[in-house]
């Protein structure tokens, strides 16, 4: 038994072809957004003093150690504010040969259905002129008002057509269980358009984090995201996304794993007995989750034995499941240690690069043609 | 094709010593309490009735899955809920299995969801003698949970004061759903008053508190909402482990009732690395919280844990520590564990004694 | 396999059941409409008593949000955590390749035709005048 310590060594990607599915560009001001407002908003964020609002998110205090690792700290700005050096920490020291773009931000935590349409609109925009146009290796997640499904709607649509968009982005605490029906809307339109729900870590705290109420301090509430996330994917599977939009598919991102098998276990059970209550679940919740929900490798949460690790991914119970990720530049590993010791050979490649390709058609699409050769 | 079927009769084979450390007593309606309720609240619960952080004034927002939550086998043939008659109790569950210590968790009335604190200590403190009069005191193997508002804590002192002496109560009860996560220190108090009296605190799944139990707000189903107690446990233990309980009450001990132990092992990991990271923000907490946890809490056993290789269960056990499981049925509710059959895997005489009673022996004292 | 008398028609109404022992196993024999079916009485995910079970019809819906009723198929339902079992079959219906609760075949026979052979009836004085269900064990 090897502790994972002595283990720990400076290692980077045995892959150049690996597909980051979670890195984190930061918009660094409003006022750098405001070029991509409609001329009313611009004028009434002005007016109004919200450029000077500090909109800082609960889920993601910029100086908490959690938010940037320090060598990834950039020396004034936001956390992953800088396209030079996301490209350099990201891409090159990894040597990804793509990264997908997850922006959080405050538009998706307005209680304003239309000023956060509005943001999310510029938002997008932003990232398609400065993060994409700029780096051929970016591609990026849609990020949408989920304060009101039809807005996120014609956000989604308004977004389609651009393949460098490759996912629908939503947090995993939000006013209402992802499952429910108020939210079909969009997982309708992201199914018809071949774009997975991307669910990340965070809140709009619209509720307390946990049943007990609302935790003390940060490292508390970000502990508890793993568990929204578990009430997510329970309310996804009960209420029969999957079963409506059987080619759609979410991905769990920053939401740990290492907590699935005992959840699949308990809810297997639990469905046995209660099957009645959600009828149209009638095939293994198990196997629904293996087809349709992904988890992208950071954080790893990893137990103190290697052995231990080894024997999680087994209870997993498919390969197909997680999707290489270093959440740059939130500071989940050191170094270049991205991908666990536990992970080499065949199933390294398959979280490396063969399930981010499954998951996201579009980023095969979107390869040049002498990578998308050499990826076959 | 596999069968999995049970040829033997496994009741006749192994005298197995059992301590069961969730039984759920129950009385007809809440008049039942009005032996000790003064006039004002045998009156109050006709008028006014249970005023708690819901829309429902008597019944869970999520209806279960069988009447009266419970096996449709252990109605009482004379009549009567589930669990109420002491009698057929004896004769379906505490006979028959061995039972050598029942620990008694009355979940009805719940006076530590009441928005009304005097209400809610006055039931307290009647269900508290509900259980002496009507359990402990006629059966020698069962053993009471002192109800407590916790919101109220000098009240809550008060109760445990009153009975902390008594054998007949072995732990003091608490909701995992309380107003606020319970490592607050407006709880403390009733911290102090557990390690006073050397008594455990026991949270079985419960309460009503205003808060959904998913970050995303209330679910639609049952099934979720049942598989929230998850979370409901989850929460609890990181707040006990952050806000810096067990530093400051060293001999305070745990029992988490009713919410499974599968997720405690990957709890335990993401703990211990963000903390890691994090640890200026709670200076408090001066170990690993993985370390508070393997030394503080204890887990009943039901409902199993059911892997889809069974052997992972061993895992579990390993992982958690074979010395933290407290075997219980949950009688008379339909998700009830058989001492017989619950569990799926090959455990040697030893463990089983730890299991079924060797654990819980040390933990209460008993025996 | 031998036939075992197990109850005389009439003696266990429609829509209940009776439990019996016949070569040392307890065995849930069930009136359904006016149908028999036996099961091992314990139940093969934790050992509840069948017989204290319900017959339900189960779900047959492939659209969230919709409920029916399957038309022709039945479940018995274990009393204890509620999983079903195809009346029919005995298989599991979450888990129909794998999990199975044990049942028997069940018959009708008449006294006159019984007294002919080959049964069991242990308990059971048979008569030309009545008639018997029988199990196949």
């Amino acid at each position: 038994m090897i502790s994972r310590k002595a283990q720990d060594r400076r290692m980077y990607l045995p892959t150049q072809d690996a597909i980051d599915c979670d890195v984190h560009p930061a918009v660094p001001s409003t006022k750098a957004l405001l070029p991509y407002f409609h001329e009313y908003w611009q004028e009434a964020i002005v007016t109004r003093g919200i450029d000077r609002l500090n909109l800082d998110l609960t889920s993601y205090p910029p100086g908490a150690p959690l938010s940037a690792r320090a060598d990834w700290r950039p020396a004034k700005g936001p956390p992953g504010g800088d396209l030079e050096q996301t490209r350099r920490q990201a891409l090159d020291a990894f040597g990804s040969r793509i990264a997908i773009l997850n922006c959080l931000h405050a538009g998706q935590v307005l209680h304003s259905e239309d000023m956060g349409a509005a943001f999310c609109r510029a938002i997008n925009d932003w990232l398609a002129k400065e993060w994409l146009d700029r780096e051929p290796r970016f591609r990026a997640s849609i990020v949408i008002p989920t304060q009101n499904p039809e807005l996120a709607v014609e956000e989604i649509e308004r977004r389609a057509e651009d393949k460098r968009f490759v996912q629908v982005l939503m947090l995993a605490g939000d006013e209402m269980p992802l499952g429910r029906r108020h939210y079909w809307p969009i997982y309708r339109a992201a199914e018809r358009h071949g774009l997975p729900i991307g669910i990340h870590a965070g809140s709009n705290y619209r509720h307390a984090p946990t049943p007990g109420g609302w935790p003390s301090y940060y490292l508390e509430d970000y502990v508890s995201y793993a568990g929204a996330f578990e009430s997510a994917l329970l309310s996804l599977v009960a209420e029969g996304v999957f079963v409506k939009f059987p080619q759609l598919k979410a991905v769990f991102i920053e939401s740990g794993f290492t907590w699935l098998p005992a959840c699949l276990w308990r809810f297997e059970k639990t469905w046995r007995g209660v099957r009645m209550e959600i009828p149209w679940v009638d095939r293994p919740p198990a196997a629904i989750v293996r087809d349709h929900i992904r988890f992208t490798l950071q954080p790893v949460d990893a137990p103190p034995r290697a052995e231990q690790l080894v024997r999680v991914l087994e209870q997993m119970g498919s390969d197909r499941l997680l999707l290489f990720s270093t959440d740059y530049p939130h500071w989940q590993f050191e170094g270049g240690a991205a991908l666990p010791p536990e992970i080499s050979g065949a199933r390294a490649r398959r979280i490396l690069v063969d399930n981010p390709l499954e998951t996201y058609p579009r980023l095969a699409e979107t390869l040049q043609p002498m990578e998308k050769e050499r990826l076959s | 094709m596999t069968i999995d079927v049970l040829e033997r009769n496994p009741k006749a084979e192994t005298r197995l010593t059992v301590i069961d450390c969730d039984i759920h007593p129950t009385m007809g309606s809440l008049s039942d309490l009005n032996p000790w309720l003064s006039k004002r609240w045998q009156q109050h619960i006709v008028t006014y009735g249970e005023l708690v952080r819901q829309g429902l004034a008597k019944t869970l927002s999520h209806p279960r899955m069988q009447p009266a939550v419970s096996r449709a086998d252990a109605w009482p043939p004379n009549g009567g809920l589930p669990g109420s008659h002491l009698p057929f109790m004896q004769e379906q569950h505490l006979d028959p299995n061995g039972v050598a210590f029942g620990v008694l968790q009355p979940l009805r009335p719940n006076g530590n969801s009441q928005r009304n604190l005097e209400f809610g200590a006055a039931l307290s403190a009647a269900l508290n003698e509900w259980q002496l009069e009507h359990w402990t005191g006629r059966d020698k193997r069962l053993k009471g949970s002192i109800a407590v508002t916790q919101e109220w804590p000098e009240a809550a002192i008060k109760e445990i004061e009153r009975h902390a002496g008594n054998p007949d109560f072995i732990q003091i009860s608490l909701p995992p759903r309380s107003d606020e996560p319970l490592g607050r220190r407006r709880y403390w108090p009733i911290y102090r008053a557990a390690v006073e009296h050397g008594l455990p605190i026991g949270l079985h799944v419960s309460g009503v508190n205003g808060h959904t139990s998913t970050a995303s707000g209330s679910p639609s189903f049952y099934i979720e909402e049942h598989h929230n107690n998850v979370q409901s446990m989850q929460g609890l233990v990181t707040s006990l482990v952050l806000e810096g309980v067990f530093e400051e009450f060293p001999s305070l001990e745990v029992v988490l009732i009713e919410g499974g132990f599968g997720w405690v092992p990957a709890l335990s990991w993401r703990l211990d690395r963000h903390w890691a990271k994090m640890r200026d923000e709670v200076p408090h907490v001066k170990r690993p919280p993985s370390e508070y946890i393997r030394e503080h809490i204890w887990y009943t056993t039901q409902p199993i844990e059911e892997p889809e290789n069974p052997a992972d269960l061993i895992h579990l056990f390993d992982w958690i520590g074979w010395d933290r499981l407290l075997f219980s049925t949950d009688y008379p509710h339909w998700d009830f564990d058989d001492p017989h059959t619950v569990f799926k895997v090959k455990l040697t005489d030893a463990q089983k004694r730890q299991l079924f009673s060797e654990n819980a022996a040390r933990l209460y004292g008993l025996g | 396999m031998t036939r075992h008398v197990v109850a005389t028609v009439g003696e266990i109404a429609p829509g209940s059941s009776k439990l019996v022992t016949v070569k040392g196993r307890d065995i849930a024999i069930f009136n359904v409409g006016g149908s028999y079916f036996a099961f091992f009485d314990r139940c093969p995910h934790a050992g509840g008593s069948l017989c204290r079970g319900s017959i339900v019809r189960p779900a047959d819906v492939t659209e969230p949000g919709t409920y029916k009723l399957a038309a022709d198929r039945l479940m018995l339902r274990c009393p204890w955590h509620g999983w079903q079992f195809d009346l029919h079959t005995g298989e599991a219906w979450c888990d129909p390749t794998t999990l199975k609760a044990r049942n028997y075949p069940a018959m009708v026979e008449s006294g006159a035709q019984l007294t002919k052979g080959p049964y069991v009836a242990e308990t059971f004085p048979v008569s030309v005048d009545h008639d018997y269900v029988l199990i196949e064990i």
